[in-house]
């Protein structure tokens, strides 16, 4: 099922939380809404599931008007950050809940429940554990359980709210593996929160990147990477050298270092233009590394703290100018140039991400 | 003689031990033991007929009974009033919220008064009452109404901190997955409450069955209509029956304990796997 939100607004006490959100998600599609606390995206979810109901616009379910129905008539799972699973209940319970309380002429027998759960805790890997409380699973565990409850209705959208956010590390990461393969295999139209861009990168087909109650961008993880729409979304997406510098006929200036950077003219700091204030983006791992300066504009900096721990190394070195600087090379590139604290180098972008002030 | 020294990042175990032992001692062991020392005085005949005379056991059944009821009606009503003082947020609230300690701090005998001065016939609610042949002080209802007042405190605080802390999200869940609210508050609300409900239940009970202040007010004190067990006691304490009067007391102990026991396992049980 489709989800469609029209200019969605809602207000905390003066506090915007939405301004005015337009997205569609079609149907079957995994999205990831991501963004800081505060930047509205769970209250999206909870707009989407009706838990909270919006100040102004609609909310459409395959092209029909949702926005009045209640959460129970939404036909939408939600898994709650926090499991909110119901301790007094078995798990087993616990994911024939949904079943059990449907009015009696819709309500399947025992036996067609007890068969339902039963697929639901395979699918989730839990089947031995039907007779548990939640109380005696492990956080991981207790957030599968929390979803096959929500699969259990059989949802037409699932709404997922910071689905590995209590979880340790690598718990998150099975289950983040997990929880791709499972969309895989059911194709229901999700929608999860999250505000680890690792996350939304890895398991989402689309993400949305949101900000102080606004969409900041929309696109495929490799899009809000590599293309990313403004500043925040570059800040956002992972590590990021800023500098602040100028664009002038063609060029990205900053430091002592230049960097071609076509403008179209017309466009401010186009060839033959006005110079025009900008900032400068480059990523950690955008910078080629040498120990002699080769004839490339490069920027001269110290090496101040090296960590080797794993398959790429991060570098903080100080530029001659004072500025800190954050790089990243493979293990070997980093072997071969024997890299040591204190030591010059000289580094030189191979992409940078220019941003008018 | 050697002796192994644990070393425990909580010293003072001998010390704390030994002091709660000497104080529960003092203040509870020994009264209750003089109370059954004193009973030792009867023979078992004796025994038996004191505590099984026609107005003692009427006034067990009048006081447990009077208790149970005044218990379970503070259960509903003092769950209600925590679910209001809980959920809603309306002004006033501080002020309701404080009334609701006062049966703690006001003197039983203040109470008595003043319910007495209400629902006597030419009070206020007892002469409405009256009109539709309700009796309420010096009948056995004024005792419940009596008990019902000073054992509210005890259900609302022991429901209200853990309603409190009821996962509102809980309550999300169980709407998301398409049940209508009476079935939330059923399936998922009141299971999480029941055990705090029980143990404020018990506690009521425990304050209706002591309770003696304020029933002497309103109850108007008839042997075999409106005499409580306390009163009872009392009344064998001022004919110099002491003997006679630990005997009931020996009985409302047991009583009373075996009551209290019963509802703890209730407790146990409602509370099965919830932490």
């Amino acid at each position: 099922m489709s989800i469609e939100i029209q200019r969605v607004t809602k207000v905390f006490g003066g506090f915007k939380a939405l301004d005015g959100i337009n997205l569609t998600v079609p149907s079957g599609e995994l999205v990831a809404l991501l963004g800081p606390s505060g930047s509205g995206k769970t209250t999206l979810l909870r707009v989407i599931a009706g838990l909270e109901s919006a100040d102004e616009g609609a909310v459409l379910f395959d092209g029909e008007d949702a926005t009045q129905r209640h959460v129970r008539e939404r036909g939408v799972g939600f898994v709650f950050q926090h499991y909110a699973l119901f301790k007094h209940m078995t798990v087993f319970e616990n994911v024939a809940f949904g079943l059990r309380v449907r009015p009696r002429r819709l309500r399947p027998r025992k036996a067609e429940i007890a068969d339902r759960v039963t697929r639901l805790l395979k699918l989730v890997q839990l089947e031995h554990l039907g007779n548990r409380r939640p109380a005696q699973l492990s956080g991981g565990q207790r957030q599968r359980v929390a979803l096959a409850r929500a699969l259990a209705v059989e949802p037409k959208v699932l709404l997922l709210d910071e689905p590995f956010g209590a979880l340790d590390a690598r718990v998150r990461q099975e289950l983040r593996t997990w929880l791709r393969r499972l969309h895989d295999e059911i194709h229901v139209t999700s929608v999860f929160v999250t505000h680890d861009q690792e996350e939304a990168l890895e398991v989402a087909d689309r993400v949305v990147v949101m900000n102080a109650g606004r969409i900041e961008q929309l696109g495929t993880p490799e899009d809000v990477f590599h293309r990313p729409a403004n500043e925040f979304v570059m800040h956002f997406l992972g590590n990021v050298n800023v500098f602040h510098g100028r664009v002038e006929g063609g060029k990205a200036m900053f430091g002592d270092l230049y960097v071609e950077h076509p403008v179209a003219a017309g466009r401010p700091g186009a060839a033959g233009d006005e110079p025009k204030d900008a900032k400068v983006f480059i990523r950690p791992h955008e910078w080629d590394i040498s120990a002699h300066r080769n004839g490339r504009p490069a920027m001269e900096a110290v090496v101040t703290h090296v960590n080797a721990a794993g398959p790429v190394v991060k570098l903080w070195l100080l530029s001659e100018s004072g500025e800190p600087v954050h790089a990243e090379l493979p293990l070997d590139h980093y072997r071969a140039l024997e890299l040591r604290s204190g030591q010059r180098v000289f580094l030189s972008p191979r992409q940078v991400k220019v941003f008018f002030d | 003689m050697s002796r192994a020294k644990k070393n425990n990042v909580l010293p003072g175990f001998g010390l704390t031990c030994g002091y709660t032992l000497t104080y529960l001692g003092l203040v509870v062991l020994i009264p209750l033991a003089t109370l059954f020392l004193r009973t030792a005085s009867l023979t078992w005949e004796q025994f038996w007929t004191t505590v099984t005379g026609d107005r003692a056991l009427f006034a067990y059944k009048l006081t447990i009974g009077a208790s149970m009821i005044a218990a379970l009606v503070n259960a509903v009503f003092g769950l209600l009033t925590a679910w209001v003082l809980v959920r809603y947020r309306f002004p006033g609230r501080g002020i309701l919220d404080a009334l609701v300690d006062l049966p703690f701090a006001l003197p039983t005998a203040v109470a008595g008064i003043s319910l007495c001065a209400l629902y006597a016939p030419g009070g206020w609610v007892g002469a409405l009452l009256q009109r539709f042949g309700v009796q309420a002080a010096y009948a056995p209802l004024g005792i419940v109404i009596a008990m019902v007042f000073v054992s509210l405190p005890f259900v609302v605080r022991t429901v209200q901190p853990v309603l409190a802390d009821l996962d509102q999200e809980v309550e999300e869940a169980a709407a998301s997955l398409g049940a209508r609210r009476w079935q939330t508050l059923r399936r998922v609300v009141f299971p999480a409450v029941l055990p705090s409900l029980l143990t404020g239940l018990a506690l009521a009970f425990g304050r209706s069955l002591g309770e003696f202040g304020s029933i002497v007010f309103i109850s108007g004190n008839m042997p075999g209509r409106t005499e409580i067990a306390s009163l009872l006691i009392l009344t064998r304490l001022e004919e110099f029956d002491y003997a006679g009067a630990t005997a009931i007391a020996v009985v409302m102990l047991g009583l009373s304990f075996a009551m209290i026991f019963v509802i703890n396992v209730l407790q146990a049980w409602s509370r099965r796997g919830a932490d």
